[in-house]
């Protein structure tokens, strides 16, 4: 239906594309894999008239097109669901299934939804604010609007990020549907599974090139040695013994900011101890980090890091750190080079010269394989050296790590690097804290599980006594037979 | 947008950008000028006659450059701190005032040296404490610093009516023209038959040096500009951004005040209602014309100050008025917010 043929495309000095080809099938599902700063996003922003070309063509049904803005990717029947929803919050589903259609028909449009929805088995309450809805909600609803617009190529940027399971299986039902409707699908993903299971012809990008092409069914050795110059090397999680010391403690913490709030939150983290949060998005894993980090004062309750009380519950401490899930919007600074995070990053330095923090910066560029230089700017950094400038920036004296999300958007061998980090950063007066909507993820890494929902701890137990049937569960709401303690139970029969 | 195609190459130097937004601004107001019939080159003449061909009148020149100085160098540490510091006028005129409140006094005992250094501290901290007010506000009252300083500017223009028409009228008779002159030895010593003094040249060279360091070359200057790009990220840098904003206004402010200090000291010699002459908003044209960067800063005021002394000439020889060095700086200020924009544009950063 659409094909790219030779696009190319350079920012500056970059090139982020070098004559790039692929086509995209009627009827058929085309996955884009690749690893960070391999070209997808680039691609992806021109296919939708985000961003020019700067050579190769665009054909439509054989036809040479030209996508110079977002409207033109419409009129030509390209839709692309984003991994942020690309929605507005503050407007009612129905408003939203409605933005962007030239004729106002809220009554059509109504029916519309109710039976496309019902198609796909998606449950919507039409007035209710988009705000309410999970990530997963919004997407199945942005998938809605994109079709009722007459997309015929859609374009999913790592759709199955954040979302639950069963919104999963629901995804994917609705693609293979669209596919058997004649649809024409891209699916940028890193899961080499969702891959597997759902693409017909898979296309391997490789810093802007095209690595490998191939047909279903794959080879998975040879699409990993396409992805990566070399495979990485699996590492075990390294199990260490809880410590006795308390790094950080909650006592009846209560705050009603987010989704879900946190709602009478008790939990000791020990040292040792490396914690994954599991839950639905929003059930207040990022509430419980922000309070945890000092960044939000809990409205009762209180809260302890190593033994002492925070003062109004709040304030900032040079061995605490925060690793936010949007790297550049909450943990860097756009504009500054490398040089200058680690200045600020670092104790000492009054005075500062073009020398200053030099050696410091070169090291950690070597140490964190950083693809840049001290002169580089936060923001000309792909996602997953972003990361590892996050993560060089963590000072020695660091004893409390907390993470959002901390291999989003990263590729295995980033991701297993980035742990191999972590584990070694943490000392053993030291513990780490991380939310991840990824299972595999707490499963491999964690040594204690403890999910969310709702806003209460519904499940706080060792990784080693749980598994996945469990998690699972207590994610949807269902508190296991071994995990709750009393209070949760007896919290979970009073009315509210 | 082929036509700024060019502004990509590394060609297109800082020099030829300078070309550019000078070329746009006086070919634009060239225009106007034609089209009313009157000679740009008159215009040019008389304004070079009336600030830099003569040394008397240079002088002048630096009289109008060392406020908008300082004013510049204030405002360049709140745009970094992200904070859009409208209410420098009211820190101006603050800074006017607390020196005034000590060198009006006649029988303070101290001698007039140190009188007047005093009185320069105090407007320092008179007009620190203004813009720390606005700081307050934005920090405790969630008040836009845009909106508290607008504000605080009228509250300051007020009182400072109220000062020279109540309580420090001249003896017998209020006026607008001012309090009383202070006594001589108050006066910052001017060379004879000149109005600039050496000591505020001094002054706000120091200002700019320390601006300077501060900015450029201390962590606290990183922490300003951390502020100021992302107060979120900042925080996990250790850095508190509502205390770091209210420093670089007190410090920002204080600057101000040292101006309206200035002022009062060796210009006007006694307080004036306008005792700011504008030089606050002028600054905040300045920096936007330097495009927030320091180096520019004293090159651009001076430009500034020629024209702001040259047309003075203007209504005395070619029958103007005098506000076509505000059009002239005006449009300077447009070109160069232009060519920013469209070689942001080009970027793709817009």
């Amino acid at each position: 239906m659409i094909e790219l043929a030779n696009i190319s495309k350079n920012f500056g000095k970059v090139q982020a594309l070098q004559g790039v080809s692929l086509s995209a099938e009627a009827g058929s599902i085309h996955g884009i894999v690749g690893e960070n700063g391999a070209g997808k996003s680039t691609l992806m922003k021109i296919l939708t008239g985000f961003t020019s070309r700067s050579g190769g063509e665009i054909l439509c049904r054989g036809k040479k097109i030209s996508l110079d803005r977002p409207s033109d990717a419409m009129r030509f029947g390209i839709g692309m669901l984003y991994q942020e929803p690309l929605d507005f919050p503050q407007l009612s589903v129905l408003e939203n299934f409605m933005a962007g259609e030239a004729a106002f028909a809220p009554g059509q449009a109504r029916a519309d939804l109710a039976r496309l929805a019902a198609a796909f088995g998606f449950v919507f309450h039409p007035d209710n604010r988009v705000e309410t809805l999970t990530v997963g909600e919004r997407q199945q609803l942005e998938l809605l609007r994109l079709i009722h617009g007459g997309a015929r190529l859609l374009i999913l940027d790592e759709p199955t990020t954040g979302i639950s399971e069963r919104q999963q299986e629901q995804l994917f039902a609705a693609l293979r549907r669209l596919k058997a409707d004649g649809a024409a699908i891209l699916l940028v993903s890193h899961k080499l599974e969702e891959i597997d299971s759902l693409c017909d012809t898979v296309t391997v990008l490789r810093h802007g090139r095209v690595a490998a092409a191939m047909r279903c069914p794959f080879d998975r050795q040879a699409l990993l040695q396409a992805m990566f110059d070399s495979l990485p090397e699996r590492l075990s999680p390294p199990q260490t013994a809880t410590g006795k010391e308390p790094v950080v403690e909650f006592d009846r913490v209560v705050v009603t900011v987010g989704r879900a709030g946190l709602h009478e939150a008790t939990i000791t983290v020990r040292t040792g101890e490396v914690v994954g949060l599991a839950g639905m998005d929003g059930s207040g894993q990022a509430v419980f980090l922000k309070i945890a980090g000092g960044f939000l004062p809990p409205e009762s309750g209180q809260i302890r890091r190593f033994g002492r009380t925070l003062p109004n519950g709040c304030g900032c401490s040079r061995d605490v750190a925060f690793l936010p899930a949007d790297r550049l919007a909450e943990g860097l600074l756009p504009g500054m080079t490398l040089r200058e995070h680690h200045i600020l990053a670092a104790r000492g330095h009054i005075f500062l010269s073009a020398a200053t923090g030099l050696a410091g910066s070169r090291r950690a560029i070597d140490d964190f394989n950083i693809k840049g230089h001290p002169e580089t700017t936060a923001e000309e950094l792909s996602g997953g050296n972003q990361q590892r400038l996050l993560l060089s920036l963590i000072p020695d004296e660091v004893r409390l790590i907390l993470m959002e999300n901390p291999t989003r958007g990263l590729d295995v061998q980033s991701a297993d690097w980035t742990w191999q980090q972590l584990h070694r950063r943490k000392a053993e007066d030291g513990a780490i804290i991380f939310a991840s909507p990824d299972l595999e993820e707490i499963m491999a890494q964690a040594t204690r599980v403890v999910v969310f929902y709702d806003g209460r701890i519904i499940l706080d137990t060792p990784t080693a006594a749980t598994d996945y049937h469990e998690i699972s569960r207590a994610i949807t709401g269902e508190a296991g037979t071994t995990g709750p303690s009393d209070e949760v139970g007896r919290s979970g029969l009073l009315p509210d | 947008m082929r036509y700024v195609q060019f502004m990509k190459h590394p060609l297109f130097s800082r020099f030829a950008r300078i070309s550019v937004i000078a070329g746009l601004a006086l070919g634009g107001v060239g225009l106007l000028l034609f089209t009313l019939g009157i000679s740009p080159v008159d215009i040019g003449v008389t304004l070079a006659r009336g600030s830099i061909l003569s040394l008397q009148k240079f002088g002048h020149v630096l009289t109008i450059w060392i406020p908008l100085l300082l004013c510049s160098c204030g405002l360049l540490f709140t745009f970094r701190a992200g904070l859009w510091n409208i209410g420098i006028e009211g820190q101006v005129v603050f800074g006017a005032i607390a020196a005034t409140l000590l060198l009006r006094e006649e029988n303070l005992g101290l001698p007039a040296a140190a009188t007047l250094i005093l009185a320069h501290i105090l407007s320092f901290i008179g007009g620190g404490l203004w813009a720390a007010f606005a700081g307050f506000l934005k920090n405790r009252g969630g008040v836009n610093e845009i909106f508290g300083g607008l504000g605080l500017n009228f509250v300051a223009q007020g009182l400072i009516l109220w000062l020279i028409l109540g309580p420090w009228k001249r003896a017998g008779v209020a006026s607008m023209s001012g309090t009383e002159m202070f006594a001589r030895e108050l006066w910052l010593s001017t060379p004879p038959g000149w109005r600039l003094a050496p000591a505020a040249l001094v002054i706000a060279c120091i200002a700019f040096a320390a601006t300077a360091v501060l900015l450029g070359a201390t962590r606290f200057g990183l922490q300003i500009r951390a502020t100021g790009i992302n107060p979120t990220a900042a925080r996990l840098f250790g850095i508190h951004p509502g205390r770091t904003g209210l420093l670089a206004m007190a410090i920002g402010g204080g600057l101000a005040g040292l101006a309206g200090g200035l002022q009062v000291s060796c210009v006007y010699h006694r307080l004036l209602p306008s005792i700011s002459s504008g030089y606050g908003y002028l600054a905040l044209l300045v920096v936007m014309l330097a495009h927030y960067r320091l180096r520019p800063v004293p090159a651009i005021c001076l430009f500034f100050a020629c024209l702001a002394a040259g047309s003075i000439q203007l209504p005395i020889v070619l029958k103007l008025d005098s506000s076509l060095a505000g059009v002239i700086q005006g449009a300077c200020v447009v070109s160069a917010l232009l060519v920013h924009g469209l070689q942001k544009r080009q970027r793709g950063e817009l």
